[in-house]
Parts: C-alpha cells; sequence; structure tokens
C-alpha cells in the first residue's frame, strides 16, 4: 500500500510576478530575434531606392523599443524583490543561509545527477533555482548597460547617457557590441534549460509546476509542511 | 603688437610673406576646422594675432609617420603652411634639417627654456619591453625621452593610434610591448587624435584650437577630441540610408555592391568607430574609404587590428581559433545544451521510475480524500 499524500493549494506567484515574468519572456523574445538580425541581417536583393524602404531600421527601433519595457520590468522585478510575498523575495536568489546551502546540495542530487529521491521541501524556487536567477539578474543588468551604453551614441535623451559610461571601460563600442552579441547567447541557453526544467518538475513533482506562472498556485504535499494553513488546504477540498 | 620677445603667429606669417588677405583665409579656415560659427572667425584671428607661437617638440617612436604625412597635406594649403610655421618645430625627427647633437641640442634648450609652456606631440606607440630597447634615440629609450618631455610640457597629443591606442605595434602578440602614451604617461593633459592616420585637417583643428583658446579642447570618454569624435563614421555616412532600409551589399562583385549599398555585411565597421570620415572626408574631401567601396576598417578604434577578420561582421571569438565567431560557438554550446537534456529526460523516466510510479498510485488517495468530504 503506498503512502497516502494530501496535496494542498498555496498561492506561490502573485499577479505583478506572473505580468512581470510574462513581459520578461516576450521582451527576451523579441530582443534575441531582433538582435541577432541586427548582428546578421538579411539581405533582400532590390532595384528599389532607399527612400522607400525601411525595414532595418525598424527592426532596431522594435529592438529598442522592448529594450526599455525589458529594463524596467526587470527594475520592477527588483523592487518586487522587496514588496512582494515570501516566495518573491530577494533572498530566494542569494544563498545566505546554511538551509539554503544544504538544499544547494539536495537539489544537485536529485534533479542533476539523480542519485537521491528525497523530496525538496521548497514551494517556491529551489535553491539551486533561486541562485541561477541572481546570475540571470547580473545577465539582463549586463545586456541592459552594454544595450544602452551603446545606444547612447545614437540617442540624444538624457536616459541612455546614464550608461555611458561603459564604452570607456570596455575598449571601445566594438568589444562593447561583441559582448552583448555573446550575452544574447546566454539568453538563448538560458531559456531552452529553463523550460525543460520546468516541464521536468511539474513532471517528477506533480505540483503544477507548469500552471503556476499561469495561475499563481502550487499544490504542495501537506504531509512537508504540516504547519501549512488550514485554509489553503481547505481551499484545495472546496 | 605685443612687446613679446618670441614673435606672434601674424608677425611670423609677415615674416614668411603671407598677405593679410591669406593670413584671414587661414584664419576663417580654422575657425571652420573647429567647428565654430562664422562670428568666431574675430576670435580665432584675434588669437593668432597676439599670441606667440608655441613652441612645439614632435616625437616619433613606434610609427611608421603616416601621422606625419597626413598632416603634411592639409587640405588647404594655407592652413597647412600657416600651422607648420606658427607652431615653432623645435624638434621633430622626420622634418627638421638639424640631425646629431644639433638636434639634441634644440630639443634641450626647449625643454628647458620653455619649461611648462611648449606642447608635446607624440606619434607612435612606446615599447616597454626589454627594457624598452626596441626604440631607442640618441641612445636613449622612447620612455626615458618621452618622461623627461612630458615632465615640462603644458600638454600632449597623442598622434594618430599609435600613440593613442597601440595601433598594428600592440596587436597580438604585441612582441616589443608597444604601449599607448597615456597609459605610460601623467601628470599631463593628454588628448587622443586617433586614426591611421587622423585626418589632416583633425590634426590642424586639435592643434588650433590649443592655439587659439590656450586650453585643450572638449574631449570624450576616452580622451579624444569632441568636435571630431563625438559621432560615429555610421552617423555621418552617405550610405546610411540604405542601412535603414536592409539595402546591404552581399559580396564585392554583386549587383548590390555596384548600386552602392551599405557595407555593414561587409565587415564595415563604421558603426562602431568614432571618426570624421564621414564629414571631412579624405584628401580635401576627396573621398573617403566607404565613398571607393571598402568598410570601414575601423582605424580610430582601439585594438582594431585584433578585431578581425575586417570583413566579417563578427570578430573571432577570442580563444577559439580563427573563423570561430560567437553564434558558431552558441549554436554548438545550443546543440550540446539540447542534447544534455535529452540525456536528463531519459535520465528522469529511468531513475525516478519508482517515484513517478508511486506518484500515479498516490494521485487516487487525493481523490478519495475529496470523495470523503463532499461525494461526488
Ligand atoms: C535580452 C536582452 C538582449 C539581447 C539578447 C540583445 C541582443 C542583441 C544582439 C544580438 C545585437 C546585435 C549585436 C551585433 O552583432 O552587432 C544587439 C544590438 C543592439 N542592442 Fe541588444 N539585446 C538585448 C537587450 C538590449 C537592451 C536592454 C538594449 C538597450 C538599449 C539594447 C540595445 C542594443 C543596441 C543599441 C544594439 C546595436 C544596434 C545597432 O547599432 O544598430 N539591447 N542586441
Ligand atoms: S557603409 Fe558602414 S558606415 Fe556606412 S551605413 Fe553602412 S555600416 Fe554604416
Ligand atoms: S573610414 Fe574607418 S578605417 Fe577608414 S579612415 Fe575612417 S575611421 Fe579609419
Amino acid at each position: 500500500m503506498p503512502k497516502t499524500t494530501t496535496l494542498g493549494r498555496v498561492y506561490v506567484w502573485e499577479i505583478p510576478v506572473r505580468v512581470y515574468h510574462w513581459l520578461n519572456a516576450l521582451c527576451i523574445v523579441i530582443l534575441c530575434v531582433t538582435g541577432y538580425l541586427i548582428g546578421a541581417p538579411i539581405a533582400i536583393q532590390r532595384a528599389s531606392e532607399a527612400s522607400f524602404a525601411y525595414w532595418f531600421g525598424k527592426v532596431r527601433f522594435i529592438h529598442f523599443l522592448f529594450a526599455y519595457v525589458f529594463f524596467f520590468n526587470f527594475l520592477f522585478r527588483l523592487y518586487w524583490g522587496w514588496a512582494g510575498n515570501r516566495y518573491a523575495s530577494w533572498r530566494n536568489f542569494i544563498p545566505f543561509r546554511k538551509r539554503q546551502w544544504e538544499e544547494v546540495k539536495a537539489v544537485i542530487a536529485v534533479d542533476i545527477l539523480q542519485v537521491d529521491d528525497q523530496p525538496i521541501e521548497t514551494i517556491g524556487h529551489n535553491a539551486v533555482a533561486g541562485f541561477t536567477y541572481f546570475f540571470t539578474f547580473l545577465a539582463f543588468l549586463f545586456q541592459a548597460i552594454t544595450g544602452f551604453g551603446l545606444y547612447a551614441a545614437m540617442s540624444k535623451s538624457w536616459f541612455p547617457q546614464l550608461f555611458a559610461w561603459i564604452v570607456p571601460l570596455m575598449g571601445g563600442d566594438f568589444s562593447v557590441r561583441q559582448w552583448h552579441h555573446v550575452f544574447m547567447w546566454f539568453f538563448i541557453l538560458f531559456s531552452i534549460v529553463h523550460v525543460y526544467l520546468v516541464f521536468y518538475h511539474d513532471y517528477v513533482e506533480g505540483r503544477g509546476e507548469i500552471s503556476s506562472m499561469g495561475s499563481g498556485w502550487k499544490f504542495i504535499e501537506k504531509e512537508y509542511h504540516p504547519h501549512m494553513k488550514e485554509k489553503t488546504v481547505a481551499a484545495s477540498k472546496k | 603688437m605685443p612687446t613679446n620677445s618670441r614673435p606672434t603667429i601674424w608677425e611670423h606669417a609677415q615674416d614668411k610673406g603671407v598677405s593679410r588677405r591669406d593670413f584671414l583665409a587661414a584664419c576663417a579656415w580654422m575657425t571652420a576646422l573647429l567647428g565654430l560659427p562664422n562670428e568666431s572667425v574675430a576670435q580665432v584671428t584675434k588669437a593668432l594675432e597676439t599670441k606667440p607661437r608655441i613652441p612645439v617638440l614632435w616625437f616619433h617612436f613606434q610609427e611608421c609617420t603616416c601621422c606625419s604625412e597626413s598632416f603634411i597635406r592639409s587640405s588647404h594649403p594655407g592652413v597647412a603652411d600657416i600651422i607648420l610655421d606658427k607652431i615653432s618645430l623645435d624638434y621633430t625627427e622626420t622634418l627638421m634639417a638639424a640631425s646629431g647633437k644639433q638636434a639634441e641640442d634644440a630639443l634641450h634648450d626647449t625643454m628647458t627654456k620653455y619649461k611648462g609652456e611648449y606642447l608635446m606631440l607624440v606619434e607612435g606607440s612606446i615599447p616597454t619591453g626589454a627594457n624598452g630597447v626596441y626604440c631607442c634615440i640618441g641612445g636613449r629609450t622612447a620612455l626615458d625621452i618621452a618622461r623627461e618631455a612630458a615632465a615640462g610640457a603644458k600638454a600632449l597629443v597623442a598622434w594618430g593610434s599609435c600613440a593613442s591606442n597601440g595601433c598594428v605595434q600592440n596587436a597580438k602578440p604585441n612582441p616589443t610591448k608597444a604601449t599607448p602614451i597615456h597609459e605610460l604617461i601623467s601628470g599631463v593633459p593628454i588628448i587622443k587624435v586617433p586614426g591611421c592616420p587622423p585626418i589632416a585637417e583633425v590634426m590642424t583643428g586639435t592643434i588650433v584650437h590649443l592655439l587659439t583658446f590656450d586650453r585643450i579642447p572638449q574631449v570624450d570618454g576616452l580622451g579624444r577630441p569632441k568636435a571630431f569624435y563625438s559621432r560615429r563614421v555610421h552617423d555621418t555616412c552617405y550610405r546610411r540610408p540604405n542601412y535603414d532600409a536592409g539595402l546591404f551589399v552581399n559580396s564585392f562583385d554583386d549587383e548590390n555592391a555596384k548600386r552602392g549599398y551599405c557595407l555593414y555585411k561587409m565587415g564595415c565597421r563604421g558603426p562602431v568607430t568614432y571618426n570624421s570620415c564621414g564629414v571631412m572626408r579624405w584628401n580635401g574631401g576627396t573621398s573617403f574609404p566607404i565613398q571607393s567601396g571598402h568598410g570601414c576598417i575601423g582605424c580610430s578604434e582601439g585594438n582594431f587590428w585584433d578585431n578581425g577578420p575586417f570583413y566579417h561582421h563578427l570578430p573571432n571569438f577570442p580563444g577559439f581559433g580563427i573563423e570561430t565567431t560567437a553564434d558558431d560557438l552558441g549554436l554548438k554550446l545550443g546543440a550540446a545544451t539540447l542534447v544534455g537534456i535529452g540525456a536528463h529526460a531519459i535520465s528522469t523516466n529511468i531513475r525516478k521510475h519508482r517515484l513517478l510510479k508511486e506518484e500515479r498510485e498516490t494521485s487516487e488517495v487525493v481523490q478519495d480524500g475529496r470523495a470523503e468530504q463532499g461525494g461526488s
């Protein structure tokens, strides 16, 4: 007779986190596609005069437009790391505490090396995921600084000028641009692994990982969290 | 007329037989070079009438003399002459008549007599490998000479890419440890005038600014005069509408090349290169590389030799050999990631088999729990 499990519904991702997540995903997809095109434009063979077309200009415009959305959305998420619930808290992203390091070890053994089956009990981000997101935040920052640094030369607005210092620091536009390009690959590789792992967790743990970023709810085994509020458990039973 | 012992620039020009008309024309040219409005012609003229000639020491270290060649070909002959005349070029290896001891004496005279007043122009990088023996003049290393001269200089102008960022001499593997001047000298204002060579008018413009206003021009984050280096070649390129329209040359012999489309895909460095080529052009405004169908190679930007190949937009990724770009590498990493994920997915189904089975079975229990509650 297998042991019985009672699942409780926990509201993990609040609306601002979910909106941030999908806006961010949209921005990254658009920035990667337009960025790639900026680096390797499709050359159309056309006899018409340049003044009748503007497609490359449009691609760049879309890149810059979503660059702004991406950056301010990111800033908002940083703010929500203080204002949001415990699962959104900035503390999840940096393993300061011993418990977090123990969980890092456990996640590596259970999910990556798969030499162990002990349950990982965290409800929000597990410690490895959280720490990975810390690095993606650094990558966001890097991409925004290099991007706006490059953009400063093409813009009269004061905002991109705030990032102009990166150009002399990195030795010139050329290397800023190259590293900006290289980091696109970080975003692509991250996205592949991220999407896979979401499916993996949903499949193995059955806690509703995939739908949680739509609904906000996860389904957590009650025995791991006996302190789970009755209200949430009751909610699951209707 | 000022009672200064040194003649003013105008006095000196008169001695050389320059007419008032030519002098004023040159002043107007210089005003234009500085990017100043018409009203400033009077200011420039006044400055040149009243200011004594600045003593100048022009050093040649690890260089090819292309900067000097460019300079003496300033488009307006009057400007070139007057500038050469109106600075008092007390020492310059390639143009002075003196040699040997006479030359060294001239150098020392200026350094002692005009301490704190002379202008130091440096063409070429300075080798620091093997204690600097790769470049010695009069038995002394370039570094030694530069340090001594810089100590008494009013300002230092780094001519060309060699002095500003090292140029070809400090391209990998940089056997002589060629170093741009700003990394070796401090305590004196340094103005960088990069380019291989810099455009003649940019060079004269920088000097004229120093002469006219007696202070260094406004410079950008990398120390280059903003008047000439604040815009990218790309921003002033006449092919730019093709870029925005997405009309690109695909190979140097295609139809698009004939039509004069944008050279971006041929590796043009215009979008990352700060210089005045698109506006001032070369040889008296005749043409510039892009106008003759070749992309910009970024000659005024640091590291431009190592950012190759010149004919590809993306450079080789450092450490992965030639012809490997970030995109090649990214694609390989992407493929490796997919393989890794596939392996992990298979492993999951094998190693977590028991767990998954258990979960499927326990799921019914939850439904039972709910059934107990309300009855379905
Ligand atoms: C997910 C984030 C981003 C990705 C993946 C990305 C990707 C790219 C790529 C691949 C390029 C082409 C580089 C080349 O080969 O020349 C590019 C260009 C550029 N990106 Fe981004 N980018 C991102 C975010 C940003 C942000 C936040 C900005 C801020 C304004 C920005 C501004 C620029 C600029 C100014 C260029 C040069 C465009 C031009 O000169 O025409 N990017 N980007
Ligand atoms: S040819 Fe070069 S500088 Fe001119 S528009 Fe094209 S990329 Fe820019
Ligand atoms: S177009 Fe580019 S490579 Fe050519 S001279 Fe100007 S800056 Fe140098």
